[in-house]
């Protein structure tokens, strides 16, 4: 398709009207449709990126990704780095790849969350069943790579499981009780609900046979001695208690990937832009300048001076650009005053991380995961 | 899994269970930057099962050495975009150690 794409515009194009193009370079106009989508009034054009190795090869242009030349032109920049959100650059790469991406952080990289409610009393007006769907929404923080997926047949362990203890009455007489995430408390010797013990060998047992078999308490492991696993934010409010209510819960998370269910996904969102390309196309002065700079809602362009009086539009800041396309409206005249672009292998990139992990781990973690699906296929193919 | 012929090994369709659009789109990507391949293209037969067929024909190499070559391809360069990634996030620390103060401050 993308070979089609290239024949088509040659035909439009007489060869003999344009201007002799060294081998090995793209004549500018489809050099612009390789590397932009162009932004006009009724829709953009050019959207597709051409992908197939042999795209320009009549034109002796070598359309076909080396590694080396990736790797030289590959960059990342890092705009903003907080401990929830991060904003980078990620310039030289395709669509296809930073999607990829995208799609993993959001979908396939592991965090704990709340998977079973073991409720031994809920007098509240919340059933059982929302109260627990609340629970398992709550982001825990964990760190998922300490921790092994459990299987239906596993047992729940101190490798697979966390436990939390969530016990409040309100008493009577009182004022209404408000349960925050932070009554969710962690029990690191593992389950305390003892199981109905109708078989008789349980009794010969020390210890009585709970929900979980965990060999050892979680505390005593060195990973968990400095950061204890719990609700990340501490004022999620999970139901509100009458005077006289009371609930009595186990929760058990466990680890698992936002396609399963977005409870797991580690972020609350992730997305990426490209960015955007404001051109002037040609002079724009005095009263058309200001008209220009007034038009735009995020303030893209500024007004200088370039002396005896007259005034000229510049483009200041082209990455505060929406797209509202408000520059470009109303009449011929304004389309061909400003072009807007994207650029297609610039990408802006956000990572909103719901607390389990830093954003910029959850970024490295979601490369791993697109590593570890290759190999797969790559075993599979060998 | 992977269904061709037996005379003809530069087609065929790779069936690959419990994958989807984010492996299938960007190996169709490497598959395409590949001097060796004249066709190549992915489809997911229903929304409802997990699986997505990718189709490679070449000028002549086996289908499947050349889809290797393509996830190996792209293993590179998610490697290269870690390491690139790490060194930006380093480089960003060290030149902005005030906020990342406020940061550590936080925990
Ligand atoms: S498209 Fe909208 S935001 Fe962008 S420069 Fe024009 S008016 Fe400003």
């Amino acid at each position: 398709m993308a070979e089609n794409e290239g024949k088509e515009e040659e035909k439009k194009f007489s060869i003999w009207d344009l201007p002799d193009v060294p081998m090995g370079k793209l004549p500018p106009h489809l050099e612009l449709q390789r590397t932009r989508v162009v932004c006009n009034v009724d829709a953009p054009i050019h959207t597709e990126s051409i992908q197939y190795s042999g795209a320009y090869a009549s034109m002796g242009v070598d359309n076909s990704l080396r590694l080396d030349h990736f790797s030289n032109n590959f960059r990342v920049e890092v705009v903003r780095l907080t401990e929830e959100v991060m904003e980078f650059d990620m310039i030289g790469i395709d669509a296809a790849i930073a999607n990829a991406f995208r799609r993993i952080l959001i979908a396939e990289v592991p965090t704990m969350a709340i998977e079973k409610v073991l409720i031994a009393n809920n007098t509240s007006i919340v059933q059982d069943e929302v109260l627990s769907h609340r629970l398992g929404l709550i982001p825990i923080s964990a760190d998922p790579r300490l921790f092994e997926y459990m299987s239906d047949n596993d047992q729940p362990n101190e490798k697979n499981t966390i436990v939390f203890k969530l016990h409040v009455r309100c008493k009577k007489g009182g004022p209404r009780f408000t349960v925050k995430s932070d009554e969710l408390k962690w029990l690191p010797q593992g389950s305390e609900f003892v199981k109905d013990s109708r078989s008789a060998t349980s009794s010969s047992n020390s210890k009585p046979e709970t929900y979980t078999s965990f060999t050892c308490r979680q505390d005593s492991l060195p990973d968990f001695v400095n950061n204890a696993p719990g609700p990340k934010y501490l004022d999620i409010i999970t139901a509100i208690l009458g005077p006289g209510q009371e609930i009595e819960l186990e929760a058990h998370a466990v680890k698992g990937i936002g396609k399963t269910h977005a409870k797991w996904s580690p972020v609350g969102t992730a997305w990426y832009r490209m960015l955007p390309e404001v051109v002037l196309l040609k002079e724009v002065e005095d009263d058309v300048a200001e008209e220009l700079k007034r038009r735009c809602p995020v303030n893209v362009f500024d007004i200088e001076d370039i002396g005896n009086g007259k005034k000229s539009a510049t483009v200041a800041r082209p990455r505060d650009c929406t797209l509202c396309r408000e520059c470009i409206r109303g009449g011929e005249e304004w389309e061909k005053r400003v072009a807007l672009r994207r650029v297609k292998d610039h990408f802006i990139f956000t990572i909103e991380s719901t607390g389990a992990l830093p954003p910029e781990v959850l970024f490295t973690e979601a490369v791993k995961v697109l590593e570890d699906k290759c190999e797969r296929v790559i075993t599979d193919l060998s | 899994m992977e269904h061709g012929t037996f005379t003809d090994h530069s087609s065929a369709t790779f069936s690959l269970t419990e994958e989807d659009h984010t492996l299938a789109n960007a190996v169709r990507f490497t598959l395409n930057q590949d001097p060796r391949v004249t066709f190549c293209g992915y489809s997911i037969p229903h929304p409802s099962d997990a699986r997505v067929n990718i189709r490679v024909q070449t000028t002549g190499d086996p289908a499947r050495e050349v889809l290797k070559d393509a996830c190996q391809d792209l293993m590179l360069m998610c490697r290269h975009v870690r390491s690139t990634f790490d060194k930006a996030v380093d480089e960003f620390r060290i030149s902005n150690p005030v906020k990342e103060m406020n940061i550590d401050s936080k925990k």
